[in-house]
């Protein structure tokens, strides 16, 4: 047992600030048992948000020492022994209290997508999809959203007056698997570009780089999604196409998912 | 920091190299750097434009490889690899993954100059051209031995690795990865696209690494090539 420094947030993202505590180390611990530990032992009003412990609930997200970590797949091994562990909440989502924010940004995010749409001509036992399809998807499927992602990608994390546009690179990774999906029949590559906010996006792979699974969302996502895009509004042939009539059946957002201006 | 240094040396290197209009051509056994290939200028030696010459002397400072150069250039510039290397390191969009950027606003790759980085595949499909032409480059010295017919240097080693490094670069392009296959909605119906692309996703997953090792071959290539050149070393012969 040793005793380590704790820097935490405490209070809201406007009137908090950070409080250092001496807690109680065991070997083999993560940041969350020792977060667990203060709050049993010094401030029981301490928020934080957790589920299971286990890197597959995507509830700890916070920031560990200035990177976007999970608290629970956080070893204190990988800390130096005199080091202070500064613990804050996600910065890119407002705070609710201490470590806990309110990432509902992202669930609006999501609302807008168009969902799977496959042929209606189809019921669901006509699918019949090969491994390597179902393998593709499967990577991202693989997600436990927990938002590091999102919190992390400078687009929004910091320019805030992007987030109306953006809609950062968990959900771009949606619209990437589903127009890779072999039944679906929608196109969302001209709403990815123009509503959800592709092109603001300058591949610099941190989302890659925090992913708690190890999605290559960069790699496999959001180029693969951004050369569609391509291939649908900056490719000539496709232009002319427009130009003289043959124009290509996109989808739209989902209706009445984005809040009326007014209300902003 | 380093990104930034490696990519100046590059940018330093081949600025001086290409502007210097010498040292590009061994005629003893056909050796042109990569940096004057195609040489199309009416100064460049005969045997060196194995593609024809355009009737037209090119001034001082004016490369005589006036046609490849900024496609090549245009291809590193818009390389999905690149571009992430550049926006962090000299850009700062971000510096590193979570700290904050010193820009005020920011606006990505959605406005009319950023828009060009679209346009990667197109230099993806000239670039592949003039691969080819660096590969028959490299192939021809084979077949000039110091006696004539089929010999081997050190010189004809360096520049085999180096069209290797390139078709690596070359082939493990994002957009190449999307033309063989990736645009498929399913792999299952296309099993000799997918292939392709699985292929293509491992030299993908290599792409940075590439990258760089592509322009350490064409710096060291245009070097050895250059000393040779201009007399300062004689190439090493391992057979004929």
């Amino acid at each position: 047992m040793t005793e380590r420094t704790f820097r935490v947030w405490r209070g809201s993202g406007e009137n908090g600030e950070l409080t250092d505590y001496t807690v109680e180390v065991n070997e083999g611990e993560v940041v969350l048992d020792v977060l667990h530990r203060l709050q049993a032992t010094q401030v029981p009003d301490l928020a934080v948000r957790w589920n299971c412990k286990a890197g597959k609930c995507g509830s700890c997200s916070v920031e560990i020492n200035g990177m976007p970590r999970l608290s629970c797949m956080t070893r204190m091994s990988v800390f130096g022994p005199d080091e202070t562990v500064t613990v804050t909440p996600m910065r890119t989502f407002p705070v609710v209290r201490d470590l806990v924010c309110d990432v509902s940004y992202n669930y609006e995010k999501a609302r807008e997508i168009p969902a799977f749409t496959p042929d209606p001509k189809t019921s669901p036992g006509d699918f019949r999809m090969q491994q390597q399809d179902v393998e593709r998807s499967q990577e991202f499927r693989k997600c436990i959203e927990c938002f590091l992602c999102n919190n992390v990608c400078h687009v929004i994390r910091d320019h805030e007056e992007n987030k109306e546009h953006f809609s950062g690179p968990r959900y771009l990774m949606r619209v990437a698997e589903l127009e890779m999906h072999p039944e679906d029949t929608a196109d969302r590559r001209q709403i990815a570009q123009d509503e959800f906010g592709m092109g603001y996006c300058n591949i610099t792979k941190c989302c890659t780089e925090v992913c708690p699974e190890g999605i290559r969302i960069t790699d496999n996502a959001l180029i693969p999604l951004k050369e569609r895009v391509a291939d649908r509004k900056y490719d000539p042939l496709v232009w002319l196409g427009n130009t003289i009539g043959r124009r290509p059946k996109d989808t739209p957002i989902v209706p009445n998912t984005r809040r009326p201006a007014e209300e902003e | 920091m380093l990104t930034t240094l490696g990519l100046a040396a590059f940018v330093v290197y081949a600025t001086a190299r290409v502007f210097q209009q010498d040292h590009y051509w061994v005629g003893e056994y056909h050796y042109l750097t990569p940096f004057y290939s195609p040489c199309l200028a009416a100064q460049c030696v005969p045997e060196a434009s194995l593609f024809g010459r355009i009737p037209v002397e090119f001034p001082p400072l004016v490369p005589y490889a006036l046609l490849s150069l900024p496609i090549l250039l245009l291809f590193r510039v818009t390389c999905y690899y690149y571009r992430k290397a550049y926006y962090r390191s000299i850009w700062q969009a971000p510096t590193a993954c979570a700290v904050q950027e010193p820009h005020r606003t920011y606006t990505g790759e959605t406005r009319p100059l950023m828009l060009g980085q679209n346009g990667h595949r197109y230099f993806f499909y000239l670039v592949v051209a003039i691969t080819l032409i660096n590969t028959w480059d490299m192939a021809v010295p084979f077949f000039h031995g110091t006696d004539g017919g089929f010999g081997v240097g050190l010189g004809n080693i360096i520049m085999f690795v180096n069209v290797l490094m390139l078709w690596a670069y070359t082939l493990g392009c994002h957009s190449c990865r999307h033309v063989m296959g990736g645009r498929l909605k399913s792999f299952g119906k296309h099993p000799v696209r997918y292939w392709l692309w699985s292929r293509i996703s491992v030299l993908n997953s290599r792409h940075m690494l590439f990258g760089w090792l592509s322009i350490a071959t064409l710096m060291t290539t245009d070097f050895y090539v250059s000393l040779m050149a201009s007399g300062t070393i004689t190439d090493l012969r391992l057979f004929n």
